[in-house]
């Protein structure tokens, strides 16, 4: 399997240490999840994939190119990024599917055709695609916006617990999709949870951060089964919380 | 002008006195405000009737053109007060301010509809940097606040890959319209509910109301010019501040920026 991303031994440092030398790798085709306790820096590394935010120091490549040799606007697109929170553009769900098509080719903007290919792709229904974004169910907002990824043809999608504020059938459902979008589109997902079952339930390979450092990477259910380390058998058996 | 001795001046002051047994009548407190300020009225108005003979008679272009720099400059500095949380606010405020200022008088002036004397210049200059003091200052404020308030909507375009002007597009957006509503409402009422000091100045000194209403129609055009190009300027000069070359959003809480604020502020002094 090649590796679609190789984090380096990153670093990120706000006034305090936040990220204290990370490496890790995922594998193209993969759904890989980062796991740890809150205030452990997963979002901070997941923003700094796609540079949302600058990293101190080390490296990460991308399809074995160094990305901050590429230029930032290729990267985003192709890797794209799911928040934890919807966060659905003002406007109509067609609008908000075609949002980044659209910033590269105008004609696509109401190209409702190609809206409604992503809409279903993420199992909604075709009634809601010119329905107001704020009127859809949290669940419905975040299925619109894993569509909103989707629609740059992305070759890796970042997640940030993008079930956080779902309930479980709904959790169940979402992560249902994520396997469905990895095994159809072949595309990379690197998902951030503070779960570990939905660690276990969605990914291939795992890796636990706690208070900035990386603890243990590897295959989730031998994580799971036989942690390496001490603090993962810790986080496992759930005494492992607010560290910071 | 006979209407004005000083003589006239003095029995005018009657006037505040009235408002002094009113506040004194009224147990309001207020006769040493009234006092005070009606002296220091007089004192910063006589100041500027003098200061303003002294740049009527400096016939040279050159002066005129000083005097105009230094009010924008002031104004800038005042506006740069309200545009707190965004850094380099006073640069931005004295550029924009310059620049919709220029533009509009230059046109004037240009076009021959003004002519380039101090008593028409200085007047114009004044209202003009003043509006568009008030425009920056609407623009800055407002431009800060809306990035923050869309911060997640901002960064989601800037993850699907847009720049950092695409991505503060709506926020442009609804900066430069709330700094132009003002001017915009201030056209439509003009004559309907207020008749504006400058009209009511010209026709006090004699000039015929049509003469009075074309140089007013001039003013509000060039006023509603100097503003839009203001806040357009200020507004897209301010929201750079907060993104980085490689399209970031900059969080306007973080240490970065309150250090770049820390350190202009500073040199400011
Ligand atoms: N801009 C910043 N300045 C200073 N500290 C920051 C900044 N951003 C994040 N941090 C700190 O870095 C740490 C990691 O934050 P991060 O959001 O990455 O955690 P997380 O693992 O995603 O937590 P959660 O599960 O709660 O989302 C936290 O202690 C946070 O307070
Ligand atoms: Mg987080």
């Amino acid at each position: 399997m090649d590796e679609k991303i190789i984090i380096e031994n990153v670093c990120q440092e706000k006034g305090v240490k936040i990220l204290d030398n990370i490496s890790a790798k995922v594998y193209d085709g993969e759904i890989f999840s980062i796991f740890g306790p809150s205030g452990s820096g997963k979002t901070t590394l997941l923003r700094l994939i796609n540079r949302l935010d600058e990293k101190t120091s080390g490296h990460i490549y991308l399809d074995g190119v160094d990305i901050d040799e590429m230029d930032v606007i290729t990267l985003r697109r192709r890797v794209g990024m799911v928040f934890q929170l919807p966060a659905l553009l003002p406007g109509k769900v067609y609008q908000n599917i075609l949002f980044g098509p659209g910033l590269f080719d105008r004609s696509k903007r109401d190209d409702t055709a190609l809206a409604l290919r992503y809409l279903k792709l993420v199992g909604l229904d075709e009634e809601l695609l010119d329905r107001d974004g704020e009127t859809l169910s949290v669940g419905q907002q975040q299925r619109v916006s894993i569509a909103r990824a989707l629609a740059n043809e992305p070759g890796v999608i970042l997640m940030d617990e993008p079930t956080s504020a779902l309930d479980l059938t709904a959790t169940l459902k979402i992560e249902e999709l994520i396997k469905r979008l990895n095994r159809e589109l072949k595309v990379t997902i690197v998902i951030v949870t503070h779960n570990i079952e939905q660690a276990v339930r969605v990914s291939d390979r795992s890796m636990l951060i706690v208070r900035g450092r990386k603890i243990e990477e590897g295959k989730t259910k031998d994580m799971l089964k036989n942690p390496k380390e001490e603090l993962t058998e810790e986080f496992i058996s759930g005494h492992l919380e607010e560290v910071r | 002008m006979e209407l004005m001795e000083y003589q006239g001046l003095v029995l005018a002051y009657f006037l505040i006195l009235t408002a002094i047994f009113v506040s004194m009548h009224q147990k309001a407190g207020l006769e040493k405000q009234l006092f005070y300020g009606s002296i220091r009225a007089f004192v910063q108005l006589m100041v500027m009737g003098y200061l303003l003979l002294f740049i009527f008679n400096l016939k040279e272009f050159h002066y005129l053109i000083l005097t105009l720099l230094i009010m924008a400059v002031v104004s800038g500095q005042m506006s740069a007060k309200r545009g707190e949380g965004v850094p380099d606010a006073f640069r931005i405020a004295t550029g924009g301010i310059i620049i919709g200022s220029s533009v509009s008088l230059g046109i004037l002036v240009a076009f021959g509809i003004i002519e380039t004397e101090p008593r028409f210049i200085i007047p114009l200059g004044g209202m003009i940097v003043g509006n568009s003091m008030y425009a920056s200052s609407l623009s800055l404020n407002r431009i800060s606040s809306e990035l923050k308030a869309r911060r997640m909507e901002i960064e989601v375009a800037l993850s699907l890959g847009a720049t950092s002007r695409q991505a503060a597009d709506r926020s442009l957006r609804e900066t430069v319209k709330s700094a132009m509503i003002p001017s915009i409402d201030s056209m439509r009422t003009v004559g309907l509910i207020h008749l504006p000091g400058m009209m009511s100045g010209l026709l006090l000194a004699g000039a015929s109301p049509i003469e009075a209403v074309k140089f007013q129609l001039i003013v509000v055009y060039m006023l509603t010019s100097a503003v839009s190009i203001t806040c357009m300027c200020v507004s897209l000069f301010a929201y750079r501040k907060f993104f980085t070359k490689n399209h970031q959003l900059v969080f306007i809480s973080s240490p970065d920026l309150s250090n770049r604020k820390g350190r202009m502020s500073k040199s400011q002094k």
